[in-house]
């Protein structure tokens, strides 16, 4: 039915997706997948289906709820130093900042998309080796990997502003930062928010990840229960882990709605 | 005149927002053991593994080509697979199609435990399960693409225009053909474009995914830093870096020639 | 006063804004500007506050040239010259208190402006403008829930708290509906009047113009065709100027008179 409303273009386009994922598919190295075996499955899942409660709290630090606790704290303080940060990044690389001199903006979305584009794992790579092991490397790895993401996002928003809010205040005398200060900081404010809680969330869940590499959280015992194959204990970090993403989602969404 | 008065009428609304987000950094700093003056303190370190980091070994480039083109060829079967299957579940997701509250909840539900557990974690998890090498990458950017775009697809169905599926309705189409007549035409360049999007976040996450043992080049990234050889990790980031832009670019012009 | 003097504005890619432009507004007096759209209007008054640069000639206020000023003349001269835009242009998101109080930024260093250090003085002007608009009630009231009327008599509270001398209106009433479209026009007449401000106005209403200016000047294509009495502002020369009749409202007079004659 579809098939002959398609242009040709579309056509040709698919024909190509169709081929390069056949050579993909074929060229592949399966050998990997030699050790799996559905018994070996069948003892993951009854792992899984059983979590071990025992490590939900002990009342050492080293259990499941300080962990959770303890990334949530890494994304927290990450997203915080990145929202503080990201601003001065902003007011260099918005061009309706610098109508004079626009090669200004280029330095600052230039230093953006290279904080952006590192992976947060090279990141944290790094900033173990500077600071040690532990979660302040998390933590810096996730400021300075979101202030290029967060930086991107909010001279996206500057530059999208109307300017003739702005123009506005101008013609009766009012400066360049006054104009910041009645005009664009109370017109970004909410949108800056709602894009730093997002980011929040997004922090969790790299917090989390960041612990492979030594940057504290949940991340290394998670690994290192995957490695001894303790499924169990997979299974109750698992679990806290999406509690945890939930409820902080619950909670980011209301805030969220009522910045609108 | 009292503060209720001024533009500050709403001072102790601001207070409060103020008091709880540095409740919530001193708490953070405490529980990380944050100490700021140590980022500056080992700038020796710092400075020396930089420029280490500064020289990228290039002759080890013509290595690098192998494994990211199987980068990349794992991110884009794990892509069209992961499409594949989100299109149907999406539907089955929404209440337009199944309208049955508790079916669309359990599959949301469902969705959302994928999608919460970050791409490197599901890598590790089932390169635990299924061995190492890129069958089992293309496993995770399926897993983790299906739960993706399921969820963004879901969004859009939910938003579409119900007129047509109305009218089909009441000419006596049965759910299918609700589903490929009314509300796939309209939702279609939406697809096209989170496929797009999928894609490229994709290939920035295949490239790490090696360092659990998932296939590509993170494999080599995971190897380099072990042996402290900061140069090759050097070339390696560079590689991955011009790749994505690459492929940024090159996803972008297809699109824009394609809608 | 503001005088024109030889003003032309031409734009980068060809396009004649203003075309020797010569004119001297005298204080007190209310001038509407009409012409169809694209005749330069916006270009004209815009200019006046430099919002819009212009290529030849001078334009003084009170005696300096603001074509000429620096950035701390043009700042002192601005705050002399309130503005009333076509679209509102406050901040949604900051109460009415707030958008009033915009209007007197210009006398604040940014340090005090930051800290909203406003005097008792400047406070109490803003109650004052706001009850002069008829808003008084609307003091810490967000922007955005007020209608499109109301926010425009905020504007104008904002241009008295300025207790500028001069009042610029560019399209004030041109999105709002005819009766909130008398009550701002009389406005703007009352504070012409009664603080004897000099209030120029662009309208493409020429029955607004003709109610409530002393002085009327038609623009086409960038230079004055017309300048004078609303009086002298017949349909006659409407028609000599424009080569057809254009204005809506005229049309609707047209229909009324014939309505009116055949009873």
């Amino acid at each position: 039915m579809m098939l002959r409303e398609m242009s040709k273009k579309t056509m040709i386009s698919l024909i190509t997706l169709a081929i390069l994922v056949v050579l993909s598919a074929t060229t592949l190295d399966y050998s990997g997948l030699r050790t799996f075996s559905p018994s070996m499955g069948m003892d993951v899942l009854r792992g899984l289906g059983q979590p071990d409660w025992g490590f939900l709290y002990d009342g050492s630090s080293e259990d499941l709820l300080s962990l959770l606790l303890l990334t949530i704290g890494i994304a927290c303080l990450g997203t915080m130093i990145a929202t503080v940060l990201a601003v001065p990044i902003t007011l260099i690389s918005a061009v309706n900042l610098w109508p004079a001199h626009p090669w200004v903006t280029k330095l600052g979305k230039f230093i953006c998309n290279v904080l952006r584009a590192f992976p947060e794992l090279v990141f944290a790579i790094i900033f173990v080796k500077v600071v040690g092991p532990g979660p302040f490397a998390g933590v810096m790895a996730i400021g300075v990997h979101q202030i290029g993401m967060l930086g991107k996002l909010f001279t996206e928003e500057m530059e999208a502003m109307d300017e003739r809010l702005v123009e506005e205040v101008q013609a009766v005398g009012a400066n360049f930062w006054q104009t910041i200060f009645y005009v664009r900081i109370p017109y970004l404010m909410p949108i800056y928010c709602s894009l730093a809680l997002n980011h929040f969330e997004i922090a969790v869940r790299s917090a989390a990840t960041l612990g492979l590499v030594g940057a504290g959280g949940i991340g290394a015992p998670l690994i290192f229960a995957i490695q001894t194959r303790s499924w169990s204990k997979v299974s109750i970090i698992l679990i806290g882990v999406v509690v945890t993403v939930f409820i902080l989602d619950q909670i980011t969404g209301i805030i969220r709605k009522k910045l609108r | 005149m009292s503060l209720k008065e001024t533009v500050h009428f709403k001072w102790y609304k601001h207070l409060l927002i103020v008091l709880f987000l540095f409740a919530c950094f001193q708490g953070s700093v405490w529980i990380t053991s944050a100490e700021f003056s140590q980022v500056f303190q080992n700038s020796s370190q710092m400075t020396a593994f930089l420029s280490r980091f500064i020289h990228p070994d290039f002759s080890y480039l013509p290595k690098l080509l192998e494994p990211m083109i199987k980068t990349l060829q794992m991110s884009l079967l794990g892509t069209v697979i992961g499409l594949v299957f989100a299109i149907p579940f999406s539907f089955l997701a929404t209440t337009v199609v199944t309208e049955n509250r508790w079916v669309s909840t359990f599959f949301r539900f469902l969705l959302g435990l994928v999608r919460t557990i970050p791409t490197l974690l599901l890598a590790a998890l089932f390169v635990a399960v299924f061995g190492i090498g890129e069958a089992t990458g293309v496993l995770t950017i399926a897993v983790f693409t299906f739960g993706m775009v399921s969820q963004l697809m879901f969004q859009a169905i939910e938003t579409i225009d119900f007129g047509p599926i109305e009218a089909a309705s009441a000419v006596g189409a049965n759910k299918m053909q609700i589903a490929i007549w009314s509300i796939a035409p309209q939702v279609l360049s939406q697809f096209a474009s989170y496929a797009f999007y999928a894609f490229e976040v994709n290939v920035r996450a295949s490239t790490v995914l090696g360092y659990v043992g998932a296939g590509g080049i993170g494999v080599i990234l995971n190897s380099s830093l072990a042996l402290l050889n900061y140069e090759r990790v050097s070339i390696i980031i560079l590689t991955i870096l011009l790749t994505v832009a690459i492929v940024d670019k090159l996803s972008e012009r297809v699109r824009r020639s394609l809608l | 006063m503001i005088i024109f003097d030889n003003v032309s504005k031409v734009y980068p890619n060809g396009v004649v804004g203003l075309k020797d432009i010569n004119l001297t507004i005298e204080d007190g007096e209310f001038v509407s500007i009409i012409g169809l759209s694209g005749a330069g209007k916006s270009t004209l008054l815009r200019s006046i506050n430099r919002l819009v640069g212009t290529t030849k000639g001078d334009i003084r206020i009170n005696g300096t040239s603001i074509t000429k000023a620096n950035k701390k003349e043009l700042r002192t001269i601005r705050r002399q010259i309130g503005l009333i835009s076509q679209s509102f242009n406050l901040v949604k998101r900051s109460t009415v208190q707030k958008n009033v109080l915009s209007g007197r930024l210009g006398y604040y260093s940014t340090w005090k402006s930051v800290f909203g250090l406003f005097t008792k003085e400047d406070y109490q002007q803003t109650k004052e403008a706001l009850e002069t608009v008829g808003l008084s009630d609307k003091l810490q009231t967000r922007s955005d829930e007020l209608s499109g009327g109301q926010q425009q008599r905020v504007s104008i509270a904002r241009a008295l708290v300025q207790q500028a001398p001069i009042i610029l209106a560019d399209e004030p009433v041109a999105s709002l509906d005819p009766i909130t479209t008398q009550k701002v026009m009389e406005d703007l007449k009352n504070i012409n009047q009664t603080m004897d401000k000099t209030v120029i106005v662009n309208l493409h209403s020429v029955p607004l113009a003709r109610e409530f200016s002393t002085r009327v000047i038609a623009l086409n294509a960038g230079q004055v065709v017309f300048d004078g009495s609303p009086e002298a502002l017949t349909d006659e020369r409407l028609n000599q100027i424009y080569g057809k009749t254009i204005f809506e409202e005229k049309a609707g007079e047209i229909d009324e008179l014939e309505r009116n004659s055949s009873l």
